[in-house]
Order: C-alpha cells, then sequence, then structure tokens
C-alpha cells in the first residue's frame, strides 16, 4: 500500500516537473522567435547569467532583447494564460455553466471603463496609468455585479445575470466615453488594448503576474474536491459537507483578482478563459486535482505560442493577441470537441 | 445517536415556507414525510440534513445544534439525497459515487485503498457494481438515483434523508428503490408522494400541510380516510391487509360513471 503512494506521489511529482520543464522550454522559445531570431544557447546562457551570475559571454544587444523585453513578455502571457484559464474553470465549476469565463463577472468590461478613463477623460490626472485604471475600473465593476447578485437572490443564475448586466452597462460606458471624447487615433489605441496587448510589458509587470497566478492556482487547488463536490449543484455540495459560501467567496473572489489584475497588464484577451479548461477536460475530465492545473498549463503554453504568433505572422507589426488567440484557438478546439467525439 | 427538530421554521425573505416543526428520527426507523404539494416537505427535509440553517427553532444532531456540529462532521452522519439533482459534467458512475467520500478527506488525509473499498461496497449495496464504468448521462432516471443513494452511502452516514426519491421512475423501479433502502442499516427519512408506499414501507409517517407538521405516527394513525379528506382532498377507503399494513383505495366522484358511449356523443 505504501508502494503505491509512493507511486502516485511519484507520478504526480514527475508529471508536475515535466510540465515545469515544458513551460520552461516554451519561454526559451518565444525568447528566440521574433523579428531577429535568437539561437536558444544565446537565451539559456542570458537566463543563467540573470539567474545565477553564471557569467557567460553573450552579446549584450541580445542579452537585452532576450532579458528584458522577449523572457519578461513570455512570463507574463504565461501566468496571465495560466490565471485565465484557472478562473474559467473555477468558474464553470462553481456556476455550474459550460459558458462561463472570467469576463463573465463584468471584470473586462469594467477594466476597459477604467482605462479609457484615465486615457481619454484623464481621471487620475496623471497620478496614475492605465494599468491602475483598468485595475480600479474592474473591482468597481465587480463590486456592483457581487452586489447585484447578492440582492437578486444568490444563486448561480442570479450571479450570471447580474455579470451580464453590469458588462453590458461598463461596456456601455466605454463606447460612450470613446464615442464622444476620443480622437481616431485614441480609438485605435483602445482598441487595441481592449484586444490585448503585450507589448509593453517589461520585469516590473512580471514580478506582479507571475506571483498572483501562483497563488491563485495554489488557492484554487487547495479547494479542488470542494470544486469536485459542486458537480452535482450547491445543495449536493452542501450535503458532501462543503462550506458553499465561504468557498464561493474565497474561490469567486480570487478568479476576479487574478482576472483584474491580467487584464490591467494586458487588456482583455478573449476566448482562454472559456476554451482551454473545456480542452483540458477532453485529456482529464472533471476531476479538479488534475483538470486544475492542466488548464493553467494549456492556458499558460498557448498564450505564450499565442504571443509569438502575434509577433511574427506579419511582418514588421504586432497584431492585438486576443485577435490571434480567437484565430488560432477556435480552430484548434473545434478539432480537439470533433476529435473527443469520435474518441468517446 | 438522535436527529430532532424543535419549534423548527424556515423561510424565504418573508414567506413562511416551514412553521414550528418539531421531530424526532428513532434510531433505526424509516420515517415517511408525506404532505400535499408546497407543503414545506422538500425545505423540512433540507433543514433536517442541515444544509439550510432553520430561521426559528433549532436542529439538533446528538443534541447539538447543527451550527456547532460543523459541515464536515454534519456530512459524515446524514447523507442526504435530493430531488433529482443532475450534472452537465461527464463523470463515470464511480466518480460519483466517490463523491461521497468528500467529508473524510484533506490534505493530511488523502484518497486511500480504504476509500476504494467504500466506494465499491455503495455500488455493490444499491446492485451498481457492474456499472461503475458507465457514464452518468447514460443511465436511466433509475439508476441515477440507485447511484445518489451509493453516493449517500459513501459518506456512511447513520441517516439517510431522501427528497421524493421515486419521482420520474417507473413502478417496478420505484417499489426496487423503496425496497433497497428499506434493507439498508441506516435510519432513513424519505418524503414520499404515494401514499401506498408509504403505508408500505414506513414505521412511522409524518405529515405536513401548509408548511407545519400536522401529525406523526403510525401509517395507520395517519393514513385515515378523515386525513386524506381533511390534508390531501381526496376521498378515499382505508383497508388493512393481512400483514397488518395498510392499503388506500381511492374514490373518484362522479366521472367515472359515464360510459364511453355518453362520452362519445358529447365529443362529437
Amino acid at each position: 500500500m505504501i508502494a503505491l503512494l509512493f507511486s502516485v506521489t511519484g507520478r504526480r511529482t514527475s508529471a508536475a516537473f515535466a510540465a515545469l520543464v515544458l513551460l520552461g522550454l516554451a519561454l526559451a522559445f518565444a525568447a528566440s522567435v521574433g523579428e531577429t531570431s535568437i539561437p536558444i544557447r544565446t537565451v539559456m546562457d542570458t537566463i543563467a547569467n540573470h539567474v545565477w551570475g553564471a557569467g557567460n559571454a553573450v552579446d549584450p544587444i541580445d542579452a537585452g532583447i532576450v532579458w528584458n523585453y522577449r523572457l519578461s513578455r513570455a512570463v507574463v502571457a504565461a501566468s496571465c494564460g495560466a490565471a485565465l484559464a484557472l478562473s474559467g474553470a473555477v468558474l464553470q465549476a462553481l456556476l455550474r455553466n459550460a459558458l462561463a469565463d472570467p469576463y463573465l463577472l463584468g471584470i473586462s468590461a469594467g477594466a476597459s471603463t477604467g482605462a479609457v478613463s484615465v486615457a481619454i477623460l484623464g481621471v487620475g490626472a496623471g497620478m496614475f496609468g492605465m494599468s491602475v485604471g483598468a485595475f480600479i475600473g474592474s473591482v468597481v465593476a465587480f463590486a456592483f455585479v457581487s452586489l447585484l447578485a447578492l440582492q437578486a437572490g444568490r444563486g448561480t443564475g442570479a450571479i450570471i445575470l447580474a455579470g451580464i448586466a453590469g458588462a453590458q452597462l461598463f461596456n456601455a460606458l466605454t463606447s460612450f466615453i470613446v464615442t464622444k471624447s476620443a480622437s481616431a487615433e485614441e480609438a485605435r489605441g483602445i482598441m487595441f488594448w481592449l484586444l490585448g496587448n503585450l507589448s509593453g510589458v517589461r520585469w516590473p509587470d512580471a514580478s506582479l503576474a507571475l506571483p498572483v497566478a501562483i497563488v491563485g492556482l495554489l488557492v484554487c487547488l487547495w479547494h479542488a474536491r470542494a470544486l469536485d463536490a459542486f458537480t452535482f449543484g450547491r445543495d449536493s455540495a452542501a450535503s458532501l459537507g462543503v462550506p458553499v459560501r465561504r468557498v464561493y467567496v474565497i474561490l469567486i473572489g480570487i478568479s476576479a483578482l487574478m482576472t483584474a489584475v491580467m487584464v490591467s497588464i494586458v487588456g482583455s484577451i478573449g476566448f482562454v478563459g472559456l476554451v482551454i479548461p473545456h480542452a483540458a477536460r477532453f485529456f482529464v475530465g472533471n476531476r479538479h486535482g488534475l483538470l486544475l492545473p492542466l488548464s493553467a498549463l494549456i492556458g499558460a503554453l498557448f498564450l505564450v505560442g499565442a504571443d509569438v504568433i502575434s509577433r511574427v505572422i506579419v511582418p514588421g507589426q504586432v497584431l492585438p493577441i486576443g485577435v490571434i488567440t480567437a484565430l488560432v484557438g477556435a480552430p484548434a478546439f473545434a478539432l480537439i470537441l470533433c476529435h473527443g467525439r469520435v474518441l468517446r | 445517536m438522535t436527529l430532532e427538530l424543535r419549534n423548527v421554521g424556515w423561510s424565504v425573505g418573508f414567506r413562511k415556507i416551514v412553521r414550528e416543526v418539531s421531530l424526532r428520527v428513532e434510531p433505526g426507523e424509516f420515517l415517511g414525510v408525506i404532505g400535499p404539494n408546497g407543503s414545506g416537505k422538500t425545505s423540512m427535509m433540507s433543514v433536517l440534513a442541515g444544509i439550510r440553517a432553520p430561521s426559528d427553532g433549532v436542529a439538533l444532531l446528538d443534541d447539538q445544534p447543527m451550527g456547532k456540529v460543523g459541515r464536515r462532521n454534519l456530512a459524515r452522519r446524514i447523507g442526504f439525497v435530493e430531488q433529482q439533482a443532475d450534472t452537465i459534467d461527464r463523470i463515470t458512475v464511480r466518480e460519483a459515487v466517490s463523491l461521497g467520500r468528500t467529508p473524510y478527506l484533506s490534505l493530511l488525509s488523502p484518497w486511500s485503498g480504504m476509500d476504494d473499498e467504500i466506494v465499491a461496497n455503495a455500488l455493490e449495496s444499491v446492485a451498481m457494481g457492474g456499472m461503475a464504468d458507465r457514464i452518468w448521462h447514460t443511465l436511466s432516471g433509475g439508476e441515477k438515483q440507485r447511484v445518489h443513494i451509493a453516493r449517500a452511502l459513501a459518506q456512511q452516514p447513520d441517516y439517510l434523508l431522501l427528497d421524493e426519491p421515486t419521482n420520474h421512475l417507473d413502478i417496478r423501479h420505484q417499489l426496487g428503490l423503496l425496497e433497497l433502502v428499506h434493507d439498508l442499516p441506516v435510519t432513513v427519512v424519505a418524503a414520499l408522494h404515494d401514499l401506498n408506499h408509504a403505508a408500505l414501507f414506513c414505521d412511522r409517517i409524518a405529515m405536513m400541510d401548509g408548511g407545519r407538521l400536522i401529525a406523526i405516527g403510525t401509517p395507520a394513525d395517519i393514513l385515515t380516510s378523515k386525513n386524506l379528506r381533511d390534508v390531501f382532498g381526496v376521498e378515499a377507503d382505508v383497508e388493512t391487509a393481512s400483514n397488518g399494513r395498510c392499503h388506500i383505495r381511492y374514490r373518484v366522484g362522479g366521472a367515472l360513471d359515464m360510459d364511453v358511449e355518453t362520452k362519445k356523443g358529447r365529443v362529437a
């Protein structure tokens, strides 16, 4: 029996190790691909220099590109993909709705309103940037949606409807501000931001995004069994000994926080939070102990890949990453859907 | 080992669904809960199961208020099968039953071989052992209900609470399910809508109307022509069979006096 236990924990540890290696390779790949292609070898040397002061001889320009631009950007993309996929998986489980995604709670709509308030209306008088504005906006929108859902009766249906109402309201506010006050140039910039934009991100952003994603993953994993217990709905979870209200507050709270942080750094990248958890379910089923880490991994890899594509697909131009996630992701998901049906 | 409600009331907003219910479940019995639609059976059951806190009064397990017992401990003592709980998730029968181990698992006590055994036994006791790998949504209504019961049994409860467990099942499965539950080594509280089933299987029957518990006693005490008229609004004769169980024969007014020829004339 102990041997069995060891083999199980052993398998888990090696799976986690394999996932980290895969993620590391994806990040290195992302750092090597771009307008100037940099060999993987240089990338590895640069990372070694920065992480444990290996003192490898690398071209300082290459090292700068790898470390300051591409790697920070890839780390943000990975954190963001993991966090969004995780939020989606959690919300789909809690709200018992296959169409739930991180933006259901009005967060991206609120973020866009916050961002345009800062960028176009000049709210805050230059005290803070678009990111902080977006974060404040998303928190306000989430508070609005939560209050509305509580007033409407606390059911899962109430949360979804309140989210739709909140999203519509804040999207309308954004459109109002953009059409009333923005110049054509500003409007284009805002549209670019709304579709998700990783261009400006550097290490300070990564040092915010990465811890948030890791803490989020740990909190969600801690509640994996509780999420399983929601399979047959709230009452069933309660009868299985799950403190339903506390789990709701903690998990919806952490999902909202992760989403708000990611949206405020990179804008609202669509598709990841909705579809990645479903893709992960095709591989490992509905047990959240496996589903959550796999969703996070696929989300991270997917967004790192999408970012690489967005940088190289049109020479000399960076496309909004949200366009890529949908353009690449939708057909990929269609394939999984059809293939999955054949398999089972 | 006691499960008890004392002067329990439960409301949604200002609407009182359950009023002043006092009830003590005796160890080992099969207690039936009957009452017309909307009489508060389901709400009373969910308070008794500890998944809703009473608005008035107190629900007690072993003479301790349920709020103090704690969710996990409650779930180890009380298994609750809701009316028609379904899922969109693609899970196997075994996974569904495994959920019953939730109140026993934590980081320090992860899933073990013992849990596998308990789940297998629970499946056996509802005669679903051979279907452990079937996908949930390929099951029939009766099979789903048996899996729910197995899930509740995997909680190793002292009390099994069932809310209208035979709804939407055909007659063979209704009787089979109740027989199965009757023979399990647990105390059972079941809300039932078929009064003859209540008469057949219950040791005691609690009768609810308008959110109140208006009577509790043996089937012969509760299932009387007077009660059926006053509470359910039906005319019926109650007969006692040779085994001492009573049986209800409903009388339907003059409508049945019309023969088919007369009706044909009317339809035309």
